[in-house]
């Protein structure tokens, strides 16, 4: 019989190392401190480059999509590295549950691992779906608040720094201010501070303002917004660079935060239970958090509008609300109807040129992506949308010269709305 | 002065225009990628037609100039943006754009709603796809159109990439389809693939403007695009500039000074700043060792003064190439050839045996044998005594140089075929999907490309200093990555080196998917033409870490292991044809339509003097009418059967459609009898086929969704026509629980397609399209579900009734499976008291559709098995543990199929794919692994838009030859 991989073991936690993949670097950096803060020593991944995608062209079916190759070629690169302790070092990778490839990510890893050699590394299976007990991080409810907690500060800092960089007169001062808080949320989280509802308010508070007094200089720029499959959307390894890019092209870029994907994740049971039947505890149970969630996601938006004037993202009510008519809620494998509503979100906040990433042959972008953007058109003229294949044969000047060719649209548009406004203003 | 510049992927285009945006002045060349230094000449030439102009105001388009134009900060405009500019100055009451170039293809939508769009990065149907396919018919492109001016009819050539069409014209070609016909079909090809890839939904039609060099220099293309969207378009003057146009004509206020300019583009040089491998030499020394080491696996060849009195013939008719052999009895090769086919292997062979039966006029030929894609026809046209499949001639041959051998690969033209040997047997099979194909071809079509003959190209790549890493891909995405590799600098020989070792790269990671030498064996045999280049030699000795065996006859295995596999086979005499024979051999082709059965399928003739015969193109044995080995336990037959007999049932609560396709094709017997029971009368989509699927494809929105998705497309739009009440297509997270799996779920695919369409198909809004989620695996919770959901479109109707229905489609559903795995039970009975093999061809249940699974069910019958499904099998099987999640109720059958047949001698799997299914790259290593533990031969076939069965028989045959080879 094979090779098995090992298995996590409680009393691990002292001894290894865990390695964690990168997604989106700010909200993961914050992230990994509730880990620390629950005693395990964790260590976020940095290694990119080529050298990541040939280790998971190796090791990983070429045909799965690019993220799970892209985290797995990560792991499998760190681990040849040298740099780790091999018999002190354990992996970690997300499973979402439901009828994605993605909730297969975790028995990919370990057959890769295997193919590699590094049986002895344990896999932890981070999930909220109940999957594989015996090698699942054992996740609490408080946990679950704590990285909820962490995934909003993240979601705050994007949200401004996006709408910061572009227009700052001093370079570098959104991004200082990024550092400077990452810094200090991190060291608040060590002490078991900085979680409390209360305590959130009041940072959220401190924190806006921090970015509302930068001088800015606000030019009109073409805003584009980013869709996609969570992992292209938020990696900078995956879309290759999309957000510098597009910064390079005089845009100001929105990207849709992880906490609507977290809250969408808590729905989805709740909208099963409601489409086909199913206990209602746990449906239930699934609305408490829910609601608690969508609490925090209330504070944020609240001390956005309240302290500056920077765009709020929509409250999570919202985005459901805009799917009505154009997909179903019942759309639930992958990014599901969510990312449907968040091209809807972008086009009424004004980001209505929009880059639809997804890793090539993505399932439900398909459906929800690809799929969607006839209905999305009829509805708004106006959107404006790239879908672009992310995968390790894609070259970078396929994809940028059809960004360019949606940016191009944009700038004419954009134009044609200061001409406009001008002679409007040139009337009175 | 202005000037647009448009530097496209092949060609290099510019207008000058004066202050009144008049063309003074234009030049239309190909640049074989020297992009910088052919801008410069460009330039030159125009500032010495207008000497007086110092200052000009230039502008940058098309995709190989965006980075240079960046890095010389010259104003950069899209290329596709560029047209609309032009085209609305100079056409303004255009409706559509239809542009196509080297490598893109472009829609521009200008009335209703502004829509451009361009293919993604997996599509053909391109200037370069036009010129490949030229090449593999050995003419021009000017030749292409003028044969399709008068072509008979049109063939089923897969659209979706050149590597696709070219595994569907190549047989074509070889079994004598004529080149009227092919250059015709490949531009209704063309054509397909820009309406599937690129209308998404919006409808072609009002002034329709044709732009770029394909459509501007081929009058048939144009002509085809007018037929197929019955529209006719125009083609204005200037077609080929457009581009060029529109960026002279985007306002610009950056004056540059034209001898500056030229200068610093002379200048440019990038920043040489790729990712690299390491060189495949560090001297010449070391090439030399190499050399020398290739150099002892060598046998004798082409022996000009043997004389043998007994000689056996061996002929090689492979994809591009003909290769043949002629053996005496030692063995020893005395005479040979390796020829291109040029598209007709016919008349290349008979002047080969002509030649043979000259240059040995007193010899007595004792055998002969036929292998490759030409088998069958060369059997038949020269009465060769054997035919022998590829896979075991490479294997006779490689046992020659290495008795041992324990793994050969071959790479040829258009195949790469891998086999593990264990015992003295085939074990394993690996041979590359349609859509990882860098072989041989690959390699000529980039070196014709950029202007070298393939020897010429491969030697430069041997002691390149930096081989570009190309990592491994296909090669539509290759073009691109090339070209990217040029822009930043790379040498020809760092190229041609990189390609030999992408090559190797996909041959390994791609098609054997190893990961490590020792997974391969430690006799390896490397075989095949291109092997001969000693640059993929390297690069596989380099990759694997290990030293291979070359033969030196590497190019002729295949037509040796035939000659000596006809040696061991010879009887007393050979019939192959006497010399007289060969010089009254006469050959005609026709082409008809074959009555036989409602296939309709398009036959290919082939008549020879004396009356032989061959027939091609048909997926039943009815035209051909000899007796075969076929069987007649065909499951896939019994399951098409028994859902053909839901017929509709009138009904006073009115007409409901059903589009056969995906789930249906399992759910039908269930959702028939629920609304049949209901009182309406269930009309079913027709049967599939080509026709049926073009009448859905503008509907697509995703080209790279798999085909059994698209096709559902066609089958609403046939729906619409048979004037139901309502469609009935429900969304549906869940499948029924087979209980064999952690959960049941529907792939996303299966699950929210009908959201596709009803986002997508415009013609939807007049009829009643019901798309609801249902979840029928609770049966508790369904009935009040259902009839919410069915008070929207039809009233009250009571809970009752729901209930009654429900409990008879679902009866109807168990009783229909059971029917399907009784059937397979008494199959496998039958098969086990008669010792014949049996192959469970597993997939989807809607792989059962002809149109998807192009008849291989019946070629598995014919070479003599019995054929079961996977869903007949998987319930023998407790559940167990995958080292996957096993969450999808479809693939659980997969899995517990593969499962069951693991201890069974005369059991095999063979599992369809289709191209796209994001799913089944999880799927297929879990079955294989599942099989491979056990001891036990895994085959995949990819499926898709594609008709070739060629590469689908080989596979076949190489299975079951390799089972024969086990049993002895």
């Amino acid at each position: 019989m094979a090779e098995k991989n090992a298995i996590f073991k409680k009393e691990m936690k002292k001894t290894h190392t865990i390695l964690i993949p990168n997604m989106a670097p700010i909200h993961f950096e914050i992230l990994k401190n509730v880990f620390i803060q629950y005693g395990y020593q964790v260590e976020l991944l940095t290694n990119t480059g080529q050298a990541v995608i040939d280790t998971g062209l190796k090791y990983v079916h070429n045909d799965t999509c690019y993220p799970a190759l892209l985290v797995i070629g990560q792991m499998i690169n760190a681990l040849q590295s040298g740099k780790y302790d091999l018999d002190k070092t354990a992996v970690v990778i997300t499973q979402t549950g439901g009828g994605c490839r993605a909730s297969n990510y975790f028995h990919l890893l370990k057959k890769a691992l295997l193919k590699a050699g590094f049986a002895k590394i344990p896999v932890i299976s981070l999930n909220l779906s109940g999957l594989e007990k015996e090698s699942s991080l054992k996740i609490t409810l408080p946990m679950i608040r704590r990285a909820a907690a962490a995934l909003v500060y993240g979601d705050l800092l994007m949200l401004l720094d996006n709408q910061v960089k572009p227009y700052e007169i001093v370079k570098g001062s959104s991004k200082k201010t990024v550092e400077k808080w990452v810094r200090t949320l991190s060291e608040e989280f060590k002490n078991g501070d900085g979680l409390s509802k209360s305590q959130m308010t009041k940072n959220f508070e401190i924190i806006v303002k921090s970015f509302a007094k930068i001088p800015l200089n606000r030019t009109p720029k073409v805003k584009v917004g980013i869709v996609g499959e969570i992992y292209v959307k938020y990696s900078s390894l995956a879309n290759n660079g999309l957000e510098q890019f597009l910064y390079e092209q005089d845009c100001e870029v929105m990207v849709p935060g992880i906490l609507g994907f977290f809250l969408y994740c808590m729905d989805n049971g709740i909208e099963e239970t409601k489409l086909y039947g199913g206990k209602r505890f746990m449906a239930f149970a699934r609305g408490v958090l829910l609601r608690y969630m969508e609490g925090l996601e209330k504070n944020l938006i609240d001390a956005v509008k309240k302290y500056s004037d920077f765009i709020a993202p929509s409250p999570y009510k919202h985005l459901c609300s805009l799917c009505k008519g154009i997909i179903g809620k019942g759309t639930v494998m992958g990014e599901g109807w969510l990312l449907t509503a968040e091209m809807l979100e972008l086009v009424e906040q004004g980001y209505g040129n929009i880059v639809c990433t997804q890793p090539f042959g993505c399932l439900p972008n398909h459906i929800v992506g690809k799929g969607m953007i006839r209905k999305i058109r009829t509805k708004h003229p106006e959107a404006n949308i790239v879908p672009i294949d992310y995968d390790p044969g894609a070259t970078k000047v396929n994809q940028e010269n059809r960004i360019k060719l949606m940016l191009a649209v944009a700038k004419e548009n954009l134009d044609k709305k200061i001409a406009s406004k001008k002679k409007e203003t040139a009337n009175i | 002065m202005r000037i647009g510049l448009d530097i496209g992927s092949t060609t290099l285009k510019c207008v000058v225009l004066d202050d009144d945006n008049k063309i003074i002045y234009k030049e239309y060349k190909r640049h074989y990628s020297q992009i910088t230094e052919k801008t410069a000449e460009m330039l030159t030439s125009i500032k010495n037609a207008f000497p007086k102009e110092t200052d000009v105001k230039l502008s940058i388009s098309g995709s190989a100039g965006m980075g240079f134009a960046t890095q010389c900060e010259i104003p950069f405009v899209q290329e596709v943006y560029a047209t609309r500019v032009a085209i609305n100055t100079m056409l303004p009451n255009t409706d559509v754009v239809i542009e196509l170039g080297g490598e893109d293809a472009k829609i521009l939508f200008l009335t209703d709603g502004m829509e451009v769009r361009m293919n993604g990065s997996c599509a053909g149907g391109t200037g370069a796809f036009v010129d490949q396919m030229a090449t593999l018919l050995d003419i021009t492109p000017n030749d292409m159109n003028e044969l399709a001016k008068t072509y008979d009819k049109i063939y089923t050539i897969a659209s979706r990439c050149g590597v696709f069409a070219k595994s569907d014209i190549q047989p074509l070609l070889n079994q004598g389809a004529k080149k009227n016909d092919i250059s015709a079909s490949i531009f209704a090809a063309v054509v397909n693939q820009t309406i599937g890839g690129l209308a998404q939904g919006r409808t072609i039609e009002g002034n329709v403007v044709y732009l770029g060099g394909p459509l501007t220099f081929m009058s048939e293309l144009r002509a085809s695009f007018d037929r197929i969207l019955k529209i006719s378009g125009f083609c204005p003057d200037n077609s080929l500039y457009f581009v060029a146009l529109g960026a002279a004509l985007v306002p610009n206020n950056k004056l540059m000074n034209i001898d500056e300019t030229i200068e610093m583009i002379g200048k440019y040089t990038s920043t040489n700043d790729y990712n690299s491998c390491a060189p495949l030499f560090q001297n010449t020394k070391e090439f030399e060792q190499f050399r020398k080491r290739h150099e002892l696996n060598c046998i004798a060849t082409n022996d000009d003064n043997a004389n043998p009195d007994k000689i056996y013939i061996g002929i090689d008719a492979g994809s591009t190439t003909v290769k043949a052999v002629v053996i005496d009895e030692n063995q020893n090769i005395v005479y040979s050839e390796y020829m291109q086919s040029n598209g007709n292997p016919i008349s290349i062979i008979r002047d080969f045996l002509m030649r043979v039966r000259i240059r040995y006029p007193e010899a007595k030929i004792v055998s002969s044998a036929a292998t490759g894609y030409g088998e069958e026809i060369i059997r038949n046209a020269f009465g060769v005594d054997f035919g022998i499949v590829e896979t075991i001639a490479h294997f006779i041959a490689a046992k020659k140089f290495r008795p041992n051998v324990d793994f050969i690969i071959d790479i040829g033209g258009q195949d790469i075929k891998c086999f593990k040997i264990h015992n003295g047997a085939i074990e394993n099979i690996f041979l590359n999907e349609a859509c990882s194909s860098g072989c041989g071809s690959f390699l000529q079509t980039f070196a014709g490309a950029l202007g070298y003959s393939i020897d010429e190209f491969a030697q430069r790549g041997i002691f390149a200093d930096k081989p570009v890493d190309l990592g491994s891909r296909c090669t539509v995405f290759m073009n691109s990555s090339v070209k990217q590799a040029q822009k930043d600098g790379a040498s020809i020989a760092n190229i041609s080196a990189g390609l030999s070792i992408s090559v190797v790269k996909n041959a390994l990671y791609k098609v054997i998917r190893a990961s490590n030498a020792d997974s391969l064996g430690s006799n390896i045999v490397v075989q095949g033409g291109t092997f001969l280049n000693d640059a993929v030699l390297r690069a596989f000795e380099q990759e694997i870490k290990r030293e291979v065996v070359r033969p030196n006859i590497a190019g002729l295995m295949g037509a040796y292991g035939a000659a000596l596999y006809s040696m061991k086979q010879a009887k007393t005499d050979s019939t192959v044809l006497t010399l007289d024979q060969l010089r009254n051999f006469t050959h005609e082709v026709t082409a008809i339509v074959c009555k036989g059965c409602t296939n309709n399928c398009h036959l290919t003739v082939n008549t020879f003097d004396s009356g032989r015969k061959f027939i091609s193109g048909n997926r039943c044995e009815k035209p051909l009418a000899k007796a075969t080995a076929t069987t007649k336990y065909d499951l896939y037959e019994y399951k098409l059967g028994l859902l053909s007999e839901y017929k509709a049932v009138k009904g006073e609560r009115g007409k409901i459609g059903i589009p056969m396709g995906l789930n249906m094709y399992e759910l039908l017997p269930f959702w028939h009898k629920f609304f049949s029971e209901l009182g309406f009368e269930v009309i079913t989509s027709p049967s599939s086929n080509r026709a049926l699927y073009l009448r859905g494809q503008d509907t697509i929105p995703s080209d790279t969704v798999c085909f059994p998705a698209k096709l559902i497309h066609g089958h609403i739009d046939a729906l619409i026509d048979e004037n139901v009440d309502a469609i009935f297509y429900p969304c549906m997270t869940y499948n029924f629980d087979d209980g064999i799996s952690d959960n049941h779920y529907n792939c996303p695919v299966v699950a929210y397609y009908p959201e596709v369409i009803a986002a997508n198909v415009g013609k939807l809004c007049d009829i009643k399209f019901i798309y609801d989620y249902v979840g029928p695996h609770r049966t508790k919770e369904f009935p009040a579900k259902m009839q919410k959901i069915l008070k929207k479109h039809f009233g009250e109707i009571s809970i009752s009734e729901i209930k009654k229905a429900f409990t008879s489609a679902l009866k109807e559903y168990e009783n229909y499976m059971k029917k399907v795995r009784d059937k397979g039970t008494e199959y496998i009975e039958i098969a086990e008291k008669n010792n014949m093999p049996i192959i469970v061809l597993s997939g989807r249940p809607y792989h059962l559709d002809p149109e998807v699974n192009h008849g291989i069910n019946k070629l598995i019958c014919e070479c003599g098995a019995v054929l079961i499904t996977e869903d007949s099998i998987s319930w023998r099987v407790e559940k167990f543990k995958t080292d996957v999640l096993n969450q999808w109720t479809y693939h659980s059958r997969l899995y517990a199929a593969a499962k069951y047949i693991t201890d069974k001698p005369n059991f095999n799997l063979v599992q369809l794919v289709s191209f796209g299914c994001g799913v089944d790259a999880v799927t297929t290593d879990e079955v294989r692994r599942i099989l491979e533990e056990e001891g036990k031969i895994y085959t995949q076939i990819k499926i898709d838009e594609i008709t070739n069965l060629g590469a689908v028989k080989i596979r076949l045959k190489s299975l079951f030859a390799a089972l024969e080879m086990g049993k002895e």
